[in-house]
């Protein structure tokens, strides 16, 4: 669904991602995977619009979609969520979620103040379904609270939410689980999964937590120094010797040569 | 009586103007942190802009004066304020897509876009002069007072007359429609909680189904009718002239700064905090000394802590003690 071809992105002399070359397959939950400084979230970066890639290529279901902003590739379907959640502070969970679809009427100076029975009906379709997500996520006592008071984790849910207000096509998630406790994190996983075979999305999960992406990747692609070192299930990547290399270092690997 | 002569007197001349006074600024302060809070940098061209929608204001003014068009005793100013405020639109829009959007899309730092803001400031200035003149103009017509001072003081028999000027009743009136307007469709309308959503996390905006370049647009839109509006209050209640604008951006950026850059309701209490300051402290208490103290005490000057010409001055000190103060503003600014 999404190819990705010898993306390259630069900062000065700093090859943040250098010739990364990956496939995601239609209706998949792919894990990437990495030491830190791997290059993993400037790729998501790069797919997802927010930077340019230095050079490259990125396309979704054949159509070129190399540096499109980002909001032209939410309306294809491809949304994100970030590593360090992300939400409009000053407004209720509700509204944080209701702030999400496009294209709503209410967006044009005319309707705004000439079309208010279809602004009216379009909210409350809006509202329902925000309070529908919110249930989902088991934080629907939230929904007046701000956004900006909520917890840490849930605001991670929150952002997972906010994928749900529209129908993606495919989703990446920046680290759902960083700084989550156990229990929540099954919840998020659990959504994970009814989305992937319910609604058909399509995920990308960069996580750190080998049990998650255990549970619910395959496949598994694991990405070091800007490049892919290796892709399969995560018990093929974790019998890989290059990924034990990029994540253990290669004086602990000749060491435990000497050794043997 | 002496007591009820001090009250009249203390609001003919210092309640009244500085509540017209702040409501300008208010209006002006309410454009700059706008801008501030979703374009994310400091418009030095704002006072130019207040300039540009007033003098368009004040030519179809005087069009509709040389046919005859008026509003009895409004002044016709009223009737132009829409021409006016598309004439701003439309100067703003173009700068927009000629000058700031370059920018944007390189996603330049806030202080490049200050510098620009600055060059913008003097091609308006200078726009503005070449079409009108750096002169003093005078559009204002209809009828002078409200309440007159004479009027008053036969009505009430008191000693001290109380003036209300129309420019200063419309000012507050106008003030207190537009940003009831203003908080209206920032908290209750989509295209309003689009900007405020852009103003509290751009990059997740954008990642949303906001249209970035649709609320630069609406921004714009609304700077610029914020501005014809205030600028053409300025203009009703003092007089025209463009450098005086120029003038006034400090006090506007003073109120801005003073509530909290990007928060509306900072801009608004900002606005009057910087108004009264400046009035009370250039204002000479003898008048109402006399009154107030028994015959012996009466003061002998006129007991103003400083002359009118300093009345920028009190702007400057009260920027500078909250900067170092409380260098977010008293609504602690940043996000509207």
């Amino acid at each position: 669904m999404i190819v990705v071809q010898d993306v390259h992105k630069h900062f000065g002399g700093f090859h943040a991602v250098d010739g990364a070359s990956l496939e995601i397959a239609e209706g998949s939950i792919t894990g990437l995977i990495g030491p830190n400084g791997a290059g993993k979230t400037t790729l998501f970066n790069v797919i997802a619009g927010v930077l340019q890639p230095t050079s490259g290529r990125v396309t979704m279901a054949g159509e070129d979609i190399t540096g499109l902003p980002p909001h032209d590739l939410f309306h294809k379907g491809l949304l994100r969520t970030f590593q360090i959640a992300h939400e409009f502070s000053s407004m209720s969970c509700r509204e944080n979620l209701m702030m999400v679809p496009g294209g709503q009427s209410g967006e044009t100076l005319w309707n705004t103040w000439f079309g208010q029975k279809r602004i009216a009906d379009e909210e409350r379709a809006l509202r329902a379904k925000a309070d529908e997500v919110l249930e989902f996520l088991t934080i629907e006592h939230l929904s007046e609270q701000k956004a900006g008071e909520i917890s840490g984790g849930q605001k991670k849910l929150l952002e997972l939410g906010r994928t749900m207000m529209v129908d993606a096509r495919i989703v990446f998630l920046d680290e759902v689980g960083a700084g989550v406790n156990r229990t929540l994190l099954n919840t998020i996983g659990d959504a994970i999964i009814r989305l992937n075979q319910e609604r058909g999305y399509t995920f990308v999960v960069i996580e750190h937590d080998m049990d998650f992406i255990g549970r619910l990747c395959d496949p598994v692609i694991c990405m070091a120094e800007g490049k892919v070192l290796a892709e399969g299930t995560l018990d093929q990547i974790k019998a890989n010797e290059h990924v034990i290399e990029a994540y253990l270092g290669t004086g602990l690997k000749n060491k435990e040569k000497v050794g043997a | 009586m002496d007591f009820l002569n001090a009250i009249v007197a203390l609001t003919n001349y210092v309640v009244i103007p500085a509540m017209s006074y702040g409501s300008q600024l208010a209006l002006g302060a309410l454009g700059v942190t706008l801008v501030y809070g979703i374009l994310r940098f400091s418009n030095f061209a704002h006072g130019d802009t207040m300039a540009f929608g007033a003098m368009v204001t004040i030519l179809v003014t005087w069009l509709m004066q040389s046919v005859g068009i008026n509003l009895g005793p409004l002044p016709t100013a009223l009737l132009a304020l829409p021409f006016g405020i598309l004439g701003c639109v439309a100067l703003v829009l173009v700068t927009d897509r000629l000058v700031y959007r370059f920018y944007r899309e390189q996603k330049a730092k806030p202080v490049i876009l200050v510098i620009v803001s600055m060059g913008v400031m003097f091609i308006m200035n200078g726009l503005v002069r070449f079409i009108i003149g750096p002169d003093d103009q005078r559009f204002s017509d209809g009828a002078r007072f409200i309440i007159s001072a004479r009027d008053f003081k036969s009505m009430t028999g008191l000693n001290e007359g109380l003036a209300i000027k129309t420019s200063q009743g419309l000012t507050v009136v106008t003030a207190v429609v537009v940003v009831a307007v203003l908080f209206w469709f920032l908290n209750r309308t989509r295209t309003g909680k689009s900007m405020r959503a852009y103003s509290d996390n751009e990059d997740l905006a954008l990642l949303s189904g906001i249209n970035p370049e649709r609320v630069v647009v609406y921004t714009w839109l609304i700077v610029a009718a914020l501005a014809t509006v205030a600028g053409v209050l300025y203009g009703l209640d003092k007089s025209f002239k463009p450098f005086t604008y120029f003038q006034l951006l400090l006090p506007i950026f003073a109120s801005a700064i003073v509530g909290g850059l990007g928060s509306p309701l900072g801009a608004i209490a900002g606005g009057f905090i910087i108004a009264f300051s400046e009035v009370t402290i250039t204002y000479a208490w003898k008048k109402v000394a006399v009154y107030l103290l028994p015959e012996r005490f009466e003061p002998d000057g006129l007991v103003q802590l400083l002359s009118t010409d300093y009345k920028l001055a009190v702007s400057f000190v009260i920027l500078l003690i909250v900067l170092l103060f409380r260098p977010t503003g008293i609504f602690r600014g940043k996000a509207l």
